[in-house]
């Protein structure tokens, strides 16, 4: 189980989180404007790195707030948390294959 | 390849066993191969199998990066079942549950199908209107399968808690769907392209691709160069990966599915019993653990490992229409990465780049559709233009919308 | 009382002889002494034979002394307190205590499955595989399902309670021997807070049973110090009896504490187990090693264990697992068993050693104590049937027989396997260590620390000095970079593998699941030469004990059989859990009736007070009718809808979603999520309104209504309530932080009571509420705010029944109160309450879409006739890109319509799918399907909603619907089947 530093709240279990999928997904705009592929990469294309993955997560049962995480998707560790508002921090971005 | 039989063995026992041919060889790799099918699980066994048997395509090697069947096809819960909503699934799935049905005597080799139902389960009215959407669409895709009553299942099924926290409404049951031994199965196409002179070669990790003019020329791997015609991936899990190797990007997210096994136990459990409301499925396997399991842990992840949180609801799923499972004891957990796409049904079929194809976003269903996608995909790749029963479920249904969303229509999942 | 536990020793072990428990095995009456386990009482009385194993059925005696026995499962408890598969080893004897065999019949001496053991040549590793392909595998499958399995499922239900610990620290210490309690004292002294999780009832580990001085002294005095001062330190918690099972990411530990495991019916107030879920800052593995056993011919019969086990019943039970032993070994930690066997007063026949010569300790010990020993040498075979009888001594390399040793007990030393199960989950790495002969931690992940046996060391000084090391290291604040303790001095075993060269006879690797070295051969042969092949394939190391016992010696033979180092082989990899869990602990309190927590509308009680008949709607539990006199329920339903469309009804609708919107955004926001143009709306009035996803897809449906300027409320369905505000809210803060709005998720602040039908006016004027109720004062689709009984009210006129309607909203807790003085004033009138059933005839009568029963997840605007408003709306909103793609807009798809049966009096059903009119049964294409039906009262007909295939254009047309194997005709229509011009609505 997950223990996730909410950046408002401080570090909680997993279970007062909901995940919310890669994060910095930015909508096409006008939407009228682009093409159908574009609009498919917006809708269903995703990063999915094995990896660091930039992702959405909400502090569901706490403060509500929606928040970023840097996570290793293979050994699940946690590298960076930070706001909405927050520029994504320096890390270390190696993929492992 | 050696036959096997009942007389066999005993020839081999008289012999002290002393003398058991290989299953398949271990060859080094060719320097080029007509087709190269990257992923040794079973859809890509399969594949290889059906290219050397229904194509006479038999210059075909298969990179495995473990060992054969150690991703999903090894992990899996084994259900097989054809109980999809949509025509386009149904037909595919059925597809697959016919080769179940004959696989063991096509393949020589018992991968005990055992055709025991699939019951999913209806916790109340408005449960019962979608099953029995789903149930009609089954049967008028010509399939059978056939509504129960909560009492009907009881006797069917006397350890299930019909009274339990949302009560058993009722339920159908498709009888031809089952559980199988994925080893077996996986070791059965290996064993039979093998035969064919498919190329087996674990160990081989894949890092690149040749590409030149949109169109692949080979594989670059741990063992070195491999020139190909054609490039298959089928390496569930993993796909985003390597297709970003090759350079274009998938609908997909990679997520640990869990399973788990109880310590054996005597008969208890007669049927693949799921249930949507209490988020549980399980089945008892034939030398008598109990499994279980239930929908994808919620994050991305390529650990083959499951979150507790996941174990625990799965159990108190599990417990609350079994209750008297209590005192038995879980042995093992453990988990497989998945891909997942946005309409959860796979995506077959060419991509971006030429002679190369894919083969993914199975979920969690993609056992039961392995025979059906050999020889679907094999037929693609020979003939560079979709089998018609994938069509459906090509990679530009994400352009035109038009998905294939089998949990949108019946709301049960896998 | 010796006579009664003829094994017994005179004098010695950690049991009190002042506490004889009575125990039975099999039905057989036994006596024991508390402190003894169930398998040291079952040696104690000399019964050697308590399984059979999973395949051959062959006789299984005890193999361990603790959590690694494959051998000795036994089922305890009586009825519903029944427990499978339990083993003995680990069970605490108790007065009472009823166990039996399992997996054998008709007993455990006499077993008829023990002929499989005769043709065992017949059933060799894979033969599964090979045989029973034709005609089909359910021939025989039967037949197999009850041969196989252990114990048998428990005839009752649990009666035991399960509970769930959450605990937080800085240094977790799996293992309480030496090793854990020295690196406990070092860390307990600098403050930190520590948990030791120990699985035996006894912290101590091997200074239980085994001589050792530490400082000076015996080992259990300072055994008894170190636990006196842990004891009497606030930050350090000891849990016995706990087993650490499983690691999880971000070093979360789950250990499972038997509480109390002697329980009969009706004794005791406690849970049986709880669930520790022990998040650490730092883990310590004090978690020791398992001993190997030695394969040799006929290995497996009963009387034959391990070494240490045999040391720990003799030192710590005072029981003799034999009275003539002889030692088999391939190291020297026999030697110490065999000083230990010898001053205990037990015969010690021989050493067997595969080792040319003896040095060091091992030889002085063989010099003072005068032992035999066969250098060089193997056990060759052994005969007995359910207890060893002789054994057979061969040179190592030769087969040529030095001797035969008659005894009853052989103690087989193989080595040590550090148990790494943990260290592994938490991804540690392993290499193979030749020197002990095992897979040793090598890559140490992070905040984790090794001490002791499962760090390599093999004796006491070394133990405490890493423990000291790790304790002191774990408790540090982290950032220095600190000593990591790495597997050191693992050199004192002088262990050396040897493969006996005898392949005549059956030499068992895994007891349990009878996997033999021939096996091994058989998978080689095939080329299942991977580690994980040759497991799945033999069925080694699947058993219960996971191969606690049976794995190094697999790999061991793969790596000698393959040509192969045992580092190339490689391991499996170990899974959670390293001992397996209840699962009743698991779930904890979270089955059964707590499985979801259940809804409840503030009105729940007066529905109850009018006799409701309740059904699960989602999480909520509502009202379906409310039956009377015996009626049934579409008598009920019936009168009800009559009712609603005659006089008046009330209806409970608190769990419809209620959001406040509020801001200066607030109209910005709602235009971007509805379809619909929503700053057109004036102040006090409402409007139905479809929400989309990207995709394009209805998520959701209702009414919004615009409180103030920057004020609106927005209803959503039941079941969406959550889902939609959690969605809004990820919209403002992830997507439109610019827009300056806040959300208030208000379901359950208001109860709602909606009164619908034609003298609903007249009702709630009767209410004094100072609001005009008037046509005028409050048109069709307005809300409105007043009080009542001085609480404040909330009137929005719309409708869900195609009735006059005025939906009441009041607060909560004074929902009752309304609802009880609604239907006294409404006595008069022929106030009908109705129940959710009879609320879905009447809007499936007005063909009102219900979003997900009449739209599925592919359904769009333009599926349900929204079409032109979604084109003409102004500016951009949610899902609107999606509706141009070419899916979309192509021809087929499913659209919304009424459906009405072509013959009188005939009956529509949702879920019955619509077919093209010429066909007459499956298979057949679908062309839709009917989404929601009921037999109508007020029209005396079925009346049905449907998605069918360009429906909106096909009104009129007949179709065929099937449902079940039956077919008949309908005709597709309007939605709307009641008052479909909409006259009743603006009454």
């Amino acid at each position: 189980m997950f223990r996730i530093p909410c950046p408002f709240c401080g570090e909680r279990d997993e279970h007062e989180f909901v995940f919310g999928g890669q994060a910095h997904i930015a909508r096409p705009e006008p939407a009228g404007q682009v093409s159908d592929r574009e609009w498919a990469e917006y809708l269903f294309f995703r990063d999915n790195p094995k990896g660091v993955h930039l992702e959405r997560w909400q502090h569901r049962h706490g403060c509500r707030q929606w928040f970023n995480i840097a996570r290793h998707t293979v050994s699940h560790e946690i590298l960076a948390v930070y706001r909405l508002d927050e520029a994504i921090p320096d890390m270390n971005r190696e993929e492992t294959v | 390849m050696e036959k096997y039989s009942f007389a066999k063995i005993l020839y081999h026992a008289l012999r002290g066993h002393k003398r058991w041919q290989p299953a398949w060889r271990s060859p080094e790799p060719k320097k080029s191969y007509d087709v190269v099918v990257i992923g040794g699980g079973g859809h890509g066994l399969a594949t290889a199998y059906f290219l050397a048997k229904k194509h006479g395509v038999t210059n075909v090697a298969v990179l495995e990066r473990g060992w054969i069947g150690g991703g999903n096809s090894g992990r899996n819960t084994q259900v097989t079942r054809s109980n999809y909503f949509y025509p386009e699934s149904a037909a595919f799935f059925e597809h697959s549950l016919k080769l179940y049905e004959s696989m063991s005597r096509d393949l020589n080799i018992n991968v005990m199908f055992s055709q025991r139902g699939v019951l999913n389960l209806a916790h109340s009215d408005h449960d019962m209107e979608m099953l029995s959407r789903w149930t009609n669409a089954i049967q008028l895709n010509g399939i059978d399968s056939e509504i129960l009553t909560p009492q009907q299942i009881k006797e069917m099924e006397p350890v299930i808690d019909i009274n339990a926290r949302f009560p058993v409404a009722g339920g159908f049951i498709q009888r031809r769907g089952g559980i199988s031994r994925h080893d077996a199965v996986n070791w059965g196409y290996a064993r039979a392209a093998d035969a064919l002179g498919v190329d087996i070669i674990q160990n081989c990790t894949v890092t690149g691709f040749n590409i030149s003019n949109g169109m692949v020329t080979g594989v670059r791997t741990s063992l070195g160069d491999i020139s190909a015609g054609k490039v298959h991936i089928t390496v569930a899990g993993h796909t985003s990966v390597l297709a970003k190797m090759a350079g274009f990007g998938l609908p997909l997210t990679s997520m640990a599915l869990q399973a788990m096994v109880s310590e054996p136990i005597k008969p208890a459990l007669n049927l693949v019993t799921v249930s949507g409301a209490i988020h549980m499925y399980a089945s008892q396997s034939d030398r008598g653990e109990i499994i279980l399991g239930a929908g994808a842990d919620v994050y991305n992840s390529y650990a083959q490992r499951g979150s507790y949180d996941n174990i625990e609801s799965c159990v108190a799923a599990f417990l609350t229409l079994y209750p008297g499972f209590s005192r038995l004891k879980l042995m093992r957990q453990w988990a497989g990465v998945v891909d997942i796409s946005p309409d959860t049904s796979p995506i077959m079929g060419r991509t971006p780049v030429q002679n190369l194809y894919i083969n993914c976003g199975w979920g969690t269903g993609g056992y039961k559709a392995i025979p059906a996608s050999g020889d679907t995909m094999a037929y693609t790749i020979v003939n560079d233009r979709p089998h018609t029963l994938i069509s459906p479920f090509s990679l530009e249904r994400f352009e035109s919308g038009a998905l294939v969303d089998e949990s949108a229509a019946a709301g049960v999942a896998h | 009382m010796s006579k009664s536990q003829p094994m017994r020793l005179e004098t010695g072990g950690r049991i009190d002889r002042n506490k004889p428990l009575s125990f039975t095995f099999d039905g057989k009456k036994y006596a024991g002494f508390e402190g003894d386990t169930l398998a040291s009482a079952l040696l104690a009385n000399g019964v050697r034979v308590v399984g059979r194993s999973f395949k051959y059925h062959r006789p299984r005696g005890i193999l361990a002394a603790g959590a690694e026995e494959s051998n000795a499962l036994v089922t305890v408890g009586l009825g519903a307190l029944e427990e499978p598969n339990v083993r003995a080893t680990l069970q605490p004897l108790y007065d009472g205590l009823a166990a039996r065999s399992q997996n054998c019949w008709p007993n455990v001496r006499f077993d008829i499955g023990r002929s499989l053991d005769y043709l065992h040549f017949l059933w060799p590793a894979g033969f599964y595989n090979k045989t029973f392909i034709w005609p089909h595998w359910h021939w025989y499958e039967g037949f197999v399902r009850r041969l196989s399995g252990l114990g048998k499922l428990p005839p009752g239900d649990d009666p035991d309670r399960y509970v769930h610990h959450n605990v937080h620290c800085d240094v977790l210490i799996v293992g309480g021997g030496p090793a854990g309690l020295s690196a406990a004292l070092a860390a307990g002294d600098s403050g930190a807070r520590v948990v030791v999780v120990e699985q035996d009832s006894l912290l101590g580990g091997s200074l239980l049973w085994s001589e050792g001085d530490i400082n000076g002294e015996q080992g259990d005095i300072w055994l008894e110090d170190a636990v006196r001062i842990l004891r009497q330190r606030d930050n350090v918690t000891l849990l016995t009896g706990t087993t650490a099972t499983a690691w999880f990411d971000h070093r979360m530990v789950i250990a499972c504490q038997m509480v109390t495991d002697r329980r009969i019916p009706g004794e005791g107030e406690g849970p049986r187990q709880r669930l520790w879920k022990i998040h650490a800052r730092e883990i310590i593995l004090a978690t020791g090693a398992i001993e190997q056993p030695l394969v040799f011919a006929n290995n497996d019969r009963p009387g034959i264990m391990l070494a240490s086990a045999v040391q720990q019943y003799c030192n710590r039970y005072a029981v003799a697992p034999g009275k003539r032993m002889a030692i088999a070994t391939n190291n020297d930690s026999a030697y110490g068993v065999a000083g230990a066997l010898r001053n205990a007063g037990v015969d010690v026949v021989a050493m067997i050693d595969s080792r040319q010569k003896l040095a060091g300790k091992a030889a002085r010990l063989v010099r003072d104590q005068g032992l035999t020993v066969f250098h060089n040498a193997m056990p060759r075979d052994c005969r007995g049937d359910k207890g060893v009888r002789s054994v057979s001594v061969t040179k190592r390399d030769s087969l040529e027989t030095l001797a035969t040793l008659q005894c009853d007990c052989i103690a087989m030393a193989g080595g040590w396997q550090p148990a790494v199960h943990l260290f592994t989950q938490a991804r540690g790495k392993l290499r193979y260590d030749a020197s002990p002969g095992a897979f040793v931690p090598d890559e140490i992940p992070p905040h984790m620390h090794v001490a002791g046996m499962v760090a390599g060391a093999l004796d006491l000084e070394t133990a405490l000095e890493q423990g000291r090391e790790a304790g002191l290291a774990a408790a540090g604040d982290g950032l220095e970079v600190r000593p990591r303790t790495r597997s050191k001095n693992t050199g004192a075993l002088h262990i050396e593998r040897a493969w006996s060269g005898q392949r005549s006879s059956r030499q068992w690797i895994d007891f349990q699941y009878d996997v033999t070295l021939q096996d091994i051969d058989i998978a080689v042969a095939e080329n299942y030469t991977s580690v994980e092949h040759l497991k799945r394939y033999t069925t080694t190391g699947m058993s219960v004990d996971q191969g606690k016992t049976s794995n190094v010696n697999a790999l061991l033979a793969l790596a000698a059989r393959t040509g192969r180092t045992p580092g190339e082989v490689g391991t499996t990899t170990f899974r959670p859990f390293y001992m397996p869990v209840t699962l009743g602990a698991l779930a904890g309190r979270d089955s059964g009736e707590f499985y979801a927590p259940l809804q409840r509308s503030p009105l729940f009680a007066c529905h109850e007070q009018l006799g409701a008949q309740f059904e699960d709607y989602g999480a909520w539990r509502r009202p379906r009718v409310y039956p009377r006199n015996g009626e049934n329920e579409q008598q009920a339903v019936n009168r009800e809808a009559v009712a609603a469309r005659t006089s008046v009804a009330v209806f409970d609708g608190s769990p419809l979603g209620k959001i406040e919107v509020q801001g200066p955004d607030a109209a910005e926001f709602l235009n971007r999520v509805y379809i619909n143009n929503v700053p057109s709306l004036k102040t006090g009035r409402a409007r139905y309104g479809l929400m989309l996803n990207e995709n394009g897809i209805i998520i959701d449906d209702g009414i919004f209504a615009r409180l103030a300027d920057n004020h609106y409320l927005v209803h959503t369905t039941s079941a969406g309530a959550n889902r939609i505000h959690a969605w809004m809210e990820a919209l403002l803060q992830g997507d439109w932080p610019d827009l300056d709005v806040l959300l208030t998720p208000v379901t359950s602040q208001w109860a709602n009571i909606a009164v619908s039908g034609p003298r609903s006016r007249e009702l709630v004027e009767r209410l004094e509420t100072g609001i005009d109720f008037s046509n005028n004062g409050m048109p069709h689709m307005s809300m409105v705010t007043g009080t009542v009984d001085g609480m404040p009210l909330r009137v929005l006129r719309a409708s869900y029944t195609g009735e006059l309607c005025y939906e009441l909203n009041i607060p909560a807790d004074r929902g009752a109160a309304l609802w009880q003085r609604l239907l006294q004033l409404g006595a008069d009138l022929q106030l009908m309450p109705i129940g959710v059933e009879t609320l879905g005839v009447l809007r499936t009568e007005k063909g009102y879409l219900h979003v997900g029963s009449d739209t599925d997840g592919n359904t769009t605007p333009g599926d349900v006739g929204w079409g032109r408003i979604a084109d003409r709306k102004q500016g951009e909103f949610l899902g609107k890109r999606s509706l141009s793609r070419t899916f979309n807009t192509r021809d087929g798809r499913l659209e919304f319509v009424g459906l009405t049966p072509v013959q009188q009096g005939g009956v529509l059903a949702a879920g019955a799918h619509v077919i093209d009119a010429d066909r007459s049964g499956a298979p057949a294409p679908t062309r839709g399907y009917v989404t929601s039906a009921c037999y109508s009262p007020n029209l005396q007909r079925y009346v049905g909603l449907g998605l069918v295939q360009d429906g909106s254009r096909r009104l009129g047309e007949t179709v065929n619907v099937y449902d079940a194997g039956e077919v008949q005709g309908a005709r597709i229509s309007a939605p709307a089947a009641w008052d479909p011009e909409g006259d009743r609505l603006h009454a």
